[in-house]
């Protein structure tokens, strides 16, 4: 455990330095934002967090890969891969270290839009339980995203192609689900339901809690993260 | 220290080393030698852990490395050729970083890193720790590679081409360093240089096309050099195919030939393996009271063996690939 958070700690100290970081976030507190503005800090809407977590669950879907592209494909391409599977650490640890440094960097983003809630509460009366039950998704999404960026990450050493790649995995899970449910027939449109993430993820945002969401996301982090060490692994043996 | 047995490495349908069997003994520095692309880095690879061998079986400190690979990879040390490092960090930073991952304590941390820049001249100048890495010269970022490897104190150090890319007096330092190391660590380092080899270890295993081509001290390869051994001259005080004659009938000769060398005759005497006609020569030219200015051997030296059997050995890998595809 020890050695996961030491390369955690590396990997979230990594993001202070680069400049791709630093404009994920700006995109995204202002993407946020100008959401945040236009769609609800309006005179007359109702003062509901559901629409602005909705709007930042969607955003994620572009955000998390750009954070994630480098985790591993950087170190392939580097040739610190080298450096780091000869250390005493086991890909399991190298796996859960840099998947939690980038969840801290996702937590922090999600810090900044705070700032929201505040000015809510300030010109209205924002519903608590959404607002809390909004970040405990936006939290089990990222979870889960973030582990998809971490897998797409393992499969090549090129890090477009492993924000491209995980971009896609998550659109086919956020964009083309929820249209499947619609336009498809049974059984395919049954199984999309199932596969929907935004499905899950508004339960949430509506300020409900759903067991089977939190079983979902926290399944397919687990289910990702296994298919990365796998995939690490696997390297050795090429 | 490290025993390797009938070690196989297949990369997809290239085979990159061929059952090499050694053994390395405790506080010994050897240095694999071999051509680019004769199997030195993929045996670095597979002894460290990186890769698994496609068959055979090796062992390092006592630990095999498939099967209880944390424990090699705690008692091992590896520089890797490039000495990948992570730009955007400092050198003090990612040190501790290091240290870290190899478990030492946090209190002890910034001793070990003081010890370590020390030995390895990254002290001075004074602002060398807080520089970032990225912005280091191939030979300070091989510095700091070393001084990574030697963080944790481990007993087997594996360096991979640890002087290419240094310049002479970096190599100089660095080659002092690897020979401080011993007794207390055993060292394997690779090289394609053979004087570098020569000068830094004292056990060399030549490797070529994957396999182990030549095995032993410097002096025991020296003594395996084998080869026609040539007496050159210098002679004046008589005709050339007079001379030409005289040197032909002299035992043991295989070939001999004259050149003109100003008013002298130079003359290139060929005898058998390890042969020394010095003395027959000499004793031909006083006999006819012929004018001898320059008596030399030349004998093939470790160079020539090390180019011979890495060529030969190419020779039959090319062969060999030839006859599979």
């Amino acid at each position: 455990m020890t050695k996961t958070l030491v390369l955690a700690r590396r990997e979230l100290a990594s993001y202070f330095v680069s400049p791709m970081a630093y404009i994920v976030a700006a995109l995204f507190l202002m993407g946020s934002g100008g959401w945040f503005f236009s769609e609800i800090f309006r005179q007359g809407n109702e003062a509901s967090l559901r629409v602005l977590f909705d709007g930042m669950a969607m955003m994620m879907v572009a955000a998390v890969p750009l954070l994630t592209m480098k985790l591993i494909s950087d170190e392939l391409r580097s040739g610190t891969i080298e450096t780091l599977m000869t250390a005493p650490v086991t890909e399991v640890e190298i796996v859960l270290g840099k998947f939690l440094g980038v969840l801290a960097l996702y937590v922090i983003l999600l810090a900044g839009t705070a700032v929201y809630l505040v000015l809510m509460a300030l010109y209205g009366q924002p519903d608590a339980g959404v607002a809390v039950m909004g970040y405990v998704g936006m939290l089990l999404l990222g979870t889960a995203f973030i582990a998809v960026g971490v897998f797409a990450s393992t499969l090549t050493r090129y890090q477009l192609v492993a924000a491209i790649i995980g971009i896609a995995v998550l659109a086919l899970f956020t964009l083309v689900m929820p249209w499947m449910v619609r336009t498809a027939s049974a059984p395919l449109n049954h199984l999309a339901a199932r596969l929907n993430v935004m499905a899950y993820f508004q339960d949430f945002s509506r300020g409900t809690f759903d067991s089977r969401g939190v079983v979902f996301f926290l399944g397919s982090a687990v289910l990702f993260l296994f298919l990365s060490v796998k995939t690490l692994e696997s390297r050795r043996w090429r | 220290m490290i025993d390797v047995q009938k070690l196989t490495k297949w990369y997809g349908r290239v085979l990159a080393v061929d059952s090499i069997s050694f053994h390395v003994d405790k506080g010994m520095i050897v240095g694999l030698l071999g051509p680019n692309g004769a199997g030195k880095s993929t045996t670095m690879k597979v002894l460290t852990c990186f890769q698994p061998a496609s068959s055979g079986r090796a062992s390092v400190a006592g630990f095999d490395v498939l099967s209880q690979s944390l424990e090699v990879r705690k008692n091992v040390g590896y520089m890797p050729e490039a000495v990948p490092l992570y730009p955007e960090m400092r050198v003090r930073e990612f040190l501790a970083f290091r240290a870290a991952l190899r478990g030492i304590a946090a209190r002890e941390r910034a001793r070990e890193i003081d010890r370590v820049a020390e030995r390895c001249w990254l002290s001075q100048p004074e602002n060398m720790l807080n520089r970032r890495l990225g912005e280091l010269s191939r030979g300070y970022k091989q510095r700091v590679g070393l001084a990574e490897v030697l963080l944790h104190n481990p007993p087997v150090l594996i360096l991979d081409e640890p002087t290419i890319g240094l310049d002479p007096a970096q190599i100089r330092a660095m080659r002092d360093l690897i020979k401080s190391l011993t007794p207390d660590h055993t060292v394997i380092l690779s090289s394609h240089i053979l004087a570098e080899v020569e000068q830094t270890c004292n056990h060399i295993i030549i490797i070529a096309g994957g396999r182990i081509a030549a095995n032993g001290t410097p002096a025991e390869l020296r003594q395996k050099v084998v080869g026609p051994s040539r007496v050159v001259a210098e002679v004046r005080g008589c005709e050339q195919a007079q001379l030409l004659e005289a040197a032909k009938k002299l035992p043991g000769v295989i070939d001999a030939e004259i050149s003109p060398h100003g008013n002298w005759h130079r003359l290139l005497i060929r005898g058998g393996e390890n042969s020394d006609l010095r003395n027959d020569v000499f004793q031909m030219a006083a006999g006819r009271n012929w004018q001898l200015r320059e008596l030399r051997r030349e004998v093939a030296s470790l160079e020539d063996f090390f180019v011979q059997i890495t060529y030969q050995q190419n020779l039959r890998t090319g062969q060999r690939l030839g006859a599979t595809a």
